[in-house]
């Protein structure tokens, strides 16, 4: 598709939505021309969704019970955000977005049955959800199978590319390669120790970054240590970290684990501010456990930081505290969560039609100019070309942006040379 | 591995290391205590455990939050008080339910697991629709932070040292209650013989109820110390629970003595092989040994004599 159809899509759109954001009740006042204009549904809906002449359904599959719930939340607040704020402009050619909400519980087998119930019997549009990766790979047969789309937030380990499945987070090379990169040129970083939790996403990273310090950076790994989801206790890796004196200590810890990973770190005189550490692993959602005093000084290689000075930013964050209270925070996550919906609208709106194949199909290259992180645009591969930025942690639990990559860096979901 | 490195600097990372091992023995006595009195005193197997514990830590937060709103001209002091706190409030909610649900299922022993099981998933529930799903940031006063200066290269994480105290006092504190107060001894003489200690005139409903809120009250303690090493979630107590079991039932379920021993036998060999190998393989290899252990003596490292 041609750059100029996609401006004139969406030019008028970006100007809607940075005035609508602004004022949205003054939006809903305006006569709505395009609801006469709305095409009929027998043209948009050909495979037997659920579409009616004013509404469409989709689904939220997040887990709002569970272990997973501290991660999940942010999610379903921004996807319920931008469902409100499309429907406020109009919906999605001409209909109103209606969603069914179900809870995946933190359990995987229940994400896969509750996608197949959205799919089966609801027939829901499109689904928003899922956040681990174990979830996502439940779900990911059940949505090939009765051929739904899956707009899945967060970042991952990469390895996977589906028609039925479009990755609004960061695949691991975007997260990582150019956060390494500008520590190594930055601190002049040549020892690097890697400690991470013991699972598929920090392994995999790992990996990945293993091969860029060794290969391209000319670099050493000084350790590489794994612990157990759930571990509280990090003296001893700590004590690894003091012999070896890496340059930087690159993490990839997560949950529970982090706020013990920190709060011991900080116990035992490591001072981060003279210690550089870079984490893929920590956004302001974990702040708020970790506690602002034990983790500033830290670099974060994220997409997204609430701090983000842009436009689209300005408004995304007042608009998000007025819905979901004034003391929530905004990672990377929950970001890549609020552009799910919007993608999918964009995309509809370009496909001119509500079905999965035609979606799948007209998805590469969609633009969304109002994206709080700036500007996404699909690749071929489902993934997004996004930024990349480094951040340092604040007392206040913010992060200040040090670093952004000049241009989009590519999806690279299969990276050669990394495996 | 240790070629690259001067002696001076392997002294110091094996003085640094002890400590790390004395730290998590600390770490594990204090959040098995709670578990072995319940356990071993009145063979009730509580999975609910790690909500007990986090009760204390939420206990905390909010007298943190408070006295940073009221008295912040007490602040550096209020963590003594929010212990007090955390172990009046588990253990008010451990008593309330012994009175509810354990009392009825003291001849089904198994039955206790699955009705414990059920109440934590129910405390959880409550702490996320109370206190919200995401993770709470407890703040600390600043004495508390960071670390003591040894030596250049030595250097003493502060909340560590303040949980080994913490400890020391409670597990003396209960050796105490347990082996020298005229309520101790109701206590074991309930565990030894139920029906010959009713017949003496103890009460031993009453007798029950206060040991399950003693053991409960402890937990919110360790709870409440935790919240300096740890993360404060409505899930975070399932971090601890599986450690807990491990070296109460390592120790020999009905023994003090035999969880101390535990809790260090296990603390110790983890940290070791932590620092040699990594972390993921230093659980297998020490979950290895105890089930090894236990293959030849079942009833744990140390036991009652108990006549059958």
């Amino acid at each position: 598709m041609s750059d100029e159809a996609n401006k004139g899509l969406l030019s008028p759109l970006r100007r809607k939505l940075l005035m609508g954001m602004a004022a949205v009740p003054a939006i809903t006042m305006l006569p709505r021309a395009s609801f006469a204009q709305a095409p009929a549904t027998s043209a948009v809906n050909t495979t037997g969704l659920a579409v009616t002449d004013t509404e469409v359904t989709v689904g939220i599959l997040h887990s709002a019970t569970g272990t997973m719930a501290i991660s999940e939340t942010g999610s379903i607040e921004a996807e319920k955000l931008a469902i409100e704020q499309i429907n406020a402009m109009g919906g999605v050619l001409g209909r109103k977005i209606k969603f069914i909400q179900e809870d995946g519980a933190s359990d995987w087998p229940t994400f896969a049955e509750k996608a197949k119930k959205l799919l089966v019997n609801d027939k829901v549009a499109a689904i928003m959800g899922c956040w681990t990766s174990a979830s996502r790979k439940a779900v990911l047969p059940v949505m090939e199978q009765y051929n739904g789309m899956l707009y899945y937030p967060t970042f991952y380990e990469g390895l996977e590319q589906s028609k039925n499945v479009i990755y609004t987070g960061q695949e691991a090379t975007q997260q990582i390669l150019a956060g390494l990169n500008w520590i190594a040129k930055e601190k002049g970083a040549k020892s690097f120790f890697f400690i991470g939790s013991d699972y598929i996403w920090p392994r995999t990273s790992n990996k990945i970054a293993r091969k860029h310090v060794e290969n391209v950076l000319k670099g050493k790994v000084v350790g590489e240590e794994y612990y157990p989801l759930g571990n509280t206790q990090f003296n001893s890796v700590i004590n690894k970290i003091k012999l070896t004196k890496p340059d930087v200590i690159f993490t990839d810890v997560v949950g529970g684990s982090n706020v013990a990973f920190y709060k011991q770190l900080k116990a035992a005189g490591i001072d981060l501010s003279k210690q550089a550490l870079l984490t893929i692993s920590v956004t302001e959602d974990e702040i708020d456990g970790i506690g602002g005093e034990n983790i500033a000084g830290a670099y974060a290689c994220m997409k997204y930081f609430q701090s983000l000075d842009n436009p689209n930013n300005k408004s995304f964050v007042p608009a998000f505290k007025k819905m979901w209270g004034e003391k929530t925070v905004i990672g990377d996550v929950t970001q890549a969560a609020y552009l799910g919906p919007w993608l999918w609208k964009l995309t509809v709106e370009k496909a001119g039609s509500f079905d999965i194949d035609k979606i799948a199909a007209a998805s590469p290259g969609i633009e969304f100019k109002g994206a709080p992180e700036g500007y996404v645009r699909i690749h071929e591969n489902h993934h997004l070309w996004s930024k990349t930025r480094v951040g340092r942690a604040k007392l206040d639990g913010q992060f200040e942006l040090i670093y952004e990559t000049a241009d989009l860096v590519e999806p690279d979901p299969f990276p050669k040379g990394y495996q | 591995m240790f070629g690259d490195y001067s002696l001076g600097d392997l002294g110091s990372i094996f003085v640094m290391q002890g400590f790390a091992g004395l730290i998590l023995f600390s770490v594990y006595v204090l959040m098995a205590l709670g578990l072995a009195i319940i356990f071993g005193q009145m063979g009730v197997i509580n999975m609910a455990h790690g909500e007990f514990m986090i009760l204390g830590a939420y206990v905390t937060w909010m007298t943190s939050n408070f006295f940073q709103s009221y008295l912040p001209s007490l602040f550096s002091g209020y963590f003594f008080l929010a212990m007090i706190l955390a172990f009046v409030a588990s253990g008010a909610l451990g008593m309330l339910v012994e009175w509810v649900l354990i009392r009825h299922l003291y001849k089904r022993p198994l039955d206790t697991l699955l009705a414990t099981w059920g109440l934590s998933l129910m405390l959880q529930q409550a702490y996320r629709s109370v206190f919200g799903a995401r993770e709470v940031g407890v703040e600390l006063p600043q004495w508390m932070l960071g670390s003591l200066h040894v030596t250049d290269s030595i250097e003493v994480p502060i909340n560590g040292v303040f949980v080994m105290c913490l400890t020391v006092l409670i597990t003396v504190g209960v050796a105490y209650v347990m082996y020298k107060s005229r309520w101790g001894r109701q206590v074991r003489a309930v565990v030894q013989n139920r029906i010959m200690a009713g017949a003496v005139g103890i009460n031993t409903e009453k007798v029950d109820r206060y040991t399950f809120g003693l053991g409960c009250g402890i937990a919110g303690v360790a709870g409440s110390a935790f919240t300096m090493i740890g993360s404060t979630g409505p899930t975070s107590g399932q971090l601890y629970i599986v450690d807990t079991f491990l070296v109460v039932v390592f120790g020999g379920a009905a023994s003090l003595l035999g969880t101390i021993a535990s809790a260090f036998s296990i603390s110790q060999t983890q940290s070791t092989l932590e620092f040699f190998l990594s972390g993921s393989m230093a659980k297998v290899l020490t979950l290895l040994a105890v089930v090894g252990i236990l293959m030849l003596r079942p009833q744990g490292l140390f036991a009652l004599k108990v006549r059958k």
